[in-house]
């Protein structure tokens, strides 16, 4: 109805100057008109302008004087033309009248307030405030003079209220009577088969869409997905590597790492205090272990030390996963052999600060292969074969000290957007003191390689705190937002 | 692969043995043919009328047989009861013999010039003194058809005829002549036909107008006249009325014209082979002298042996197995000597004329296989990768949860020791959780028993993301164990976490539904050890009411319950949460 209204309006006439005047002379509330309004201006039907409006308005108090009287006036008839006690007064009117009856009585001089006694200075009063009240409230603001404005205005009788109405005028797309515009196809339109004269709001291209409500997978363990396909295609098995919890045995004394050694510090590990030691190992196993840790054999001279089982016994949370390694050659060894090519991505622990590049824990990519005959140019090969199917194909290797490969090669990449060699991964080939005590064949060597998962993580999704990508502070928006891991794909 | 159908009782009266079904089917199993369909004749009759009558008492039975599409001596009852006469080790391999006749009284096939236009190729052969009953002159007629159909591509390539030779007189011609000059009484008809006339009348004939393109748009069609000018067959159409063969048939003069002259000799190879079985001299076949207009002439049929040289590594190595070559070669009809040229390490076979299919080394090895058994040869498993299937069914549940709608969160194992059992309300009864002895901060002290902490600091941490939060990860969690060697375990959790203006509740246990649905597992009423059931618990960590465990197979797995108010406060949630956390390791087996 308002919405006719406005439009068969401007069909006849330029112009509504004013919304609100429009509104009352139609006498539909502004409020409504406004609503309209705005729907007609987003279909650009009309072209609205903002008018700002003041107007005055009674406030509460103004309002109960248009009924009851000005206080000044009420307290002036309060008083009997034989005068009276101010005692007697006061309990005739109540409180606030009282008050502002006095003031504004004896401003107006119409009371004589004596001591004891309160008596009319003139014989009768006219209530202004009261008519100028009324007529405010009539909306005849133009008949009230400035003074007697900013008087009632002072009084807080009267408030200036500020509104907003529109002029409007036909807008560019302006029809007498609205089409209506559909905003989605629905059932009904294709049950009614009207879709056909259908005419479709604008859609707002260059906002997004609404936000989907699917699931969404971790990004480290996406890229552990993509990794886990490339060992696949390149023949290795998965290692089983839940366990977390350890035995030093496996996790150092078994890789030929002495006890002595730095690692095996409580700086570094975390050395349990329930479930405290192992009690089960392979005896005759730990046995050749020892003996190549104090005196060696196999061609080799050993540490010359005295290497004590309790040191072995200590229970950790394995702080690489080349103890799952260590345990499954040791398997290998007890059956007749068969090369293998062993693959894990797992959790490993370290007894470290966290900062912004290192946790307590983080993931170790590992792989190894184990048959007759390896060279160090296979160990190279395939170390090119793996990282090229990570995107790095420009490979170069650092001697560096492994207590447990000899020999022992750090892996850098050049990284392009760096402009720099960057260290990625470490490789060597295991020791003949880890690989001889364990039963396996002479001629049997194994060639392995280990990095983190977390590294090259974040490179790809430059991310550049580890703790924005992995554990409980990590935005939940971080882990909807990321991409496919492309990885190996390309 | 082509079926040939047999009369059950005729088959196993030549095989000499009354078989059971199954121990037929046993014995075509191991020789590489199958037994398709058992029915009768009537059956079949009456499943092409589409007839619904009693099957009778007294009807033969019909065994329909699938063999190689490159066996074609086992397209008749003949070849196959050779064949699995020799392989079940009752016959000898025969021995084909083409009959020694002067060249001067060997019968002749003049070859004209113009069949060059047409179809080129002519090869022949006699079969004396044969003795047709029904059964034999119906196998003779059926493998003729099973042949064109066959390797003859539909008498495209090959076309036979059979005729009764003392009906017509040597020498024959095969000539190419305009259709309009040949006249005769074609098969099954009583008058004289113009070969033109003729193609015309066959339009209308079922089984002849298929063949009617091969020659038609041609010139000039190709014709095979005997010295008195009778018209033996109007190949690959017809043959002559004249010269038909009956039961009565003692000397069958049989012509393979061809497009393809390898597969001409194959096709007249088989007719002459099969059925020389049932003349006067077993095995023995007449030849015909094929003469060209250029002077040049073959004698037909060529049932020389092919010799082959195979060295036994290469039978041995390829099966992966030693074994007797020579005797297993013979159970195949392929004989095998020791070569004399190498140093006894090779077998020269001779592959007999039945054999097309031989034509490499490898051909003679899958024989040695199949005489010997497929299913005796021991195995060898070639290297390959066996997956960790507790990752795998980990992987695909992870997947199944975000598309629930759920994101996958990461969070450490490592936690305090509050966190994992005060701040849950939860006590330790000291008999789960592994403890650090040396942690560098409180944040290291255990191993996370339970997911519960990790997804609750999560959404503690993330309480500015947009409502409902809906999260989950899939991790190991550790716990003692004094079976194991260490002393500890890992066990794999699954826990899933709701958050939002309400609890919840009930998407959760949707959840719980929907991964019991996924693992195939049915949800089964309170008790029943079958499936999976949920039964009301009292957890100190969730809202007493809300809240029940997961019982599955008769096993406590988990729980699911809206997570009790303390515990939120505890950990900074404003919001109601619903959490659900089950052992996934028992979930399949």
């Amino acid at each position: 109805m308002a919405e006719d209204a406005i439009l068969g309006f401007l069909e006849k006439n330029e112009k509504i100057a004013d919304s609100g005047k429009f509104a009352s002379n139609i006498g539909i509330d502004h409020n409504e008109i406004v609503n309209v309004i705005k729907s007609l201006h987003g279909f650009r039907l009309v072209d609205a302008e903002d008018i700002k409006r003041e107007k005055w308005v009674l406030t509460d108090e103004g309002k109960s004087y248009t009924v009851a009287g000005s206080p000044e006036v009420q307290l002036f008839l309060a008083v009997p033309p034989e005068g009276i006690s101010r005692e007697e007064l006061q309990k005739k009117v109540d409180p606030s009248v009282y008050k502002i009856g006095c003031s504004q009585a004896i401003k107006n001089k119409w009371l004589e307030m004596g001591k004891a006694q309160v008596s009319r200075k003139v014989q009768q009063v006219e209530d202004q405030v009261k008519d100028l009240l009324l007529r405010i409230q009539d909306g005849e603001v133009h008949a009230v003079d400035q003074g007697d404005i900013d008087a009632l205005k002072k009084r807080k009788l009267i408030a200036l209220q500020t509104w907003k109405s529109y002029s409007l005028t036909k807008g560019p797309n302006y029809a007498p009577k609205r089409k209506k515009v559909a905003t989605d196809l629905t059932r009904e339109h294709l049950q009614r088969g009207d879709w056909k004269d259908l005419e479709f709001k604008e859609y707002n291209f260059s906002a997004k869409g609404q936000p989907a409500e699917g699931g969404h997978l971790h990004p480290l363990l996406k890229v552990r997905k993509q990794l886990q396909m490339i060992f696949l295609q390149m023949g290795f098995e998965e290692m089983p590597t839940n366990n977390f919890v350890e035995s030093s045995f496996w996790n150092f004394d078994a890789l030929f790492q002495p006890q002595q050694h730095p690692a095996r510090d409580s700086h570094d590990t975390f050395f349990l205090q329930v479930p405290s030691t192992t009690k089960k190992l392979p005896e005759d196993y730990v046995e050749r272990v020892k003996r190549v840790h104090e005196s060696g054999g196999y061609g080799s001279r050993g540490y010359g030390y005295d290497w004590k089982r309790e040191e072995a016994n200590k229970n950790l949370l394995r702080t690489h996963t080349t103890a799952v390694s260590s345990r499954m050659l040791y398997l290998l060894a007890q059956k007749p052999f068969a090369p293998k090519k062993y693959f894990s991505i797992d959790r490993v622990f370290r007894n470290e600060a966290v900062d912004r590049t290192h946790l307590a824990e983080f993931h170790q990519i590992e792989g190894l292969v184990c048959d007759r005959g390896l060279t160090l140019g296979d160990l190279i090969g395939v170390l090119h074969d793996f990282f090229s199917r990570l995107g790095m194909s420009k490979l170069r290797f650092k001697p560096a000290y492994n207590p447990y490969t000899e020999p022992s090669m750090e892996i850098f990449s050049y990284h392009e957007g760096f402009k720099k060699w960057v260290e990625i991964g470490n490789s060597g080939m295991f020791r003949p003191e880890m690989l001889l005590p364990m039963g396996l064949p002479e001629d049997v060597r194994v060639i392995a390689w280990g990095l983190s998962l977390e590294r090259p993580t974040m490179i790809l999704y430059g991310i550049d705190n580890i703790r924005d990508l992995f554990g409980h502070k990590v935005d939940l928006s971080l882990i909807k937002r990321n991409p496919i891991c492309r990885l190996g794909v390309d | 692969m082509p079926t040939v159908s047999v009369g059950r009782d005729r088959l196993f009266a030549a095989l000499g043995k009354n078989y059971t079904q199954e121990e037929f089917e046993e014995l075509c199993f191991d020789f590489g043919i199958e037994l398709d369909d058992v029915t009768t004749e009537k059956a079949i009759i009456r499943k092409e009328k589409h007839l619904e009558e009693e099957t009778e008492e007294d009807e033969e039975v019909i065994y329909k047989i699938e063999v190689p599409a490159n066996r074609y001596d086992l397209l008749c009852l003949e070849g196959l009861v050779q064949a699995l006469r020799i392989f079940i080790g009752i016959d000898e391999i025969p021995k084909y013999t083409v009959s020694n006749i002067p060249s001067e009284s060997m019968l002749k096939m003049h070859v004209k010039p113009e069949t060059s236009l047409i179809r080129p190729f002519i090869v022949c052969a006699v079969l004396r003194g044969i003795t047709f009953d029904e059964v034999r002159y119906n196998s003779f007629i059926d493998l003729q058809d099973r042949l064109h159909q066959n390797i003859c591509r539909r008498r495209t390539l090959v076309a036979i005829g059979t005729h009764d030779l003392d009906t017509i007189q040597a020498p024959f011609t095969y000539e190419a002549l305009p259709p309009y000059e040949i006249n005769f009484v074609p098969l099954k008809q009583v008058k004289s036909f113009r070969a033109d006339q003729l193609m015309e009348f066959y339009k209308s004939d079922l089984k002849l107008k298929k063949f009617l393109h091969i020659i038609e748009s041609s010139p000039v069609f190709p014709v095979i006249y005997d010295c008195n000018r009778t018209v033996l067959s109007l190949p690959p159409i017809i043959n002559g009325a004249h010269s038909a063969i009956s039961l009565k048939t003692k000397n069958v003069f049989i012509e393979c014209t061809a497009t393809d002259l390898t597969k001409a000799k194959i096709v007249l190879n088989t007719m002459v082979t099969m059925f020389s079985v049932y003349c006067e001299r077993k095995f023995h076949v007449e030849p015909v002298e094929v003469v060209y207009s250029d002077g040049k002439s073959s004698v037909y049929p060529d049932l020389s042996v092919f010799s082959l040289e195979v060295p036994l590594s290469y039978i041995t190595g390829s099966i992966g197995a030693s074994l007797e070559v020579s005797s297993l070669l013979n159970k195949m009809q392929l004989r095998a000597e020791k070569s004399v040229s190498r140093d006894g390490n090779s077998i020269v076979v001779s592959v007999p004329p039945t054999r097309s299919d031989v034509l490499h080394a490898c051909d003679v090895m899958e024989d040695v296989a199949i005489a010997y058994g497929f299913n005796k040869i021991p195995k060898t498993k070639p290297a390959s990768l066996k997956p960790i299937a507790l990752n795998q069914i980990s992987d695909l549940l992870r997947l199944e949860i975000a598309m629930n709608g759920f994101t996958e969160v990461l969070t450490w194992i490592l936690c305090s020791y509050k966190e994992n059992f005060s701040m849950l309300n939860r006590k330790d009864d000291k008999s789960t959780a592994v403890i650090i002895g040396n942690p560098r901060s409180s944040d290291f002290e255990i191993v996370r028993t339970s997911l519960m902490p990790g997804i609750l600091k999560t959404v503690g941490h993330n309480k500015d993301h947009p409502k409902p939060i809906k999260i989950f990860e899939v991790g190991d969690v550790a716990v003692l164990d004094e079976a194991k060697d260490v002393g500890a375990k890992n066990q794999r959790h699954l826990a899933a976490l709701y958050c939002g203006a309400n609890s919840g509740f009930e998407l959760i246990h949707c959840l719980v539904d929907r991964i019991m649905e996924v693992v195939g597992t049915p949800f089964v009423p309170i008790g029943d050890n079958s499936g999976y059931y949920i039964k009301r618990s009292d957890e100190p960590e969730f809202l007493l009411g809300r809240q029940a465990n997961i019982i599955f197979r008769g096993n406590h797995i988990g729980t699911f319950g809206i997570v009790n108010p303390e515990v939120l406060i505890i950990f900074d949630i404003p919001d109601p949460c619903s959490f659900v956390e089950l052992n996934i390791e028992s979930l399949w087996s």
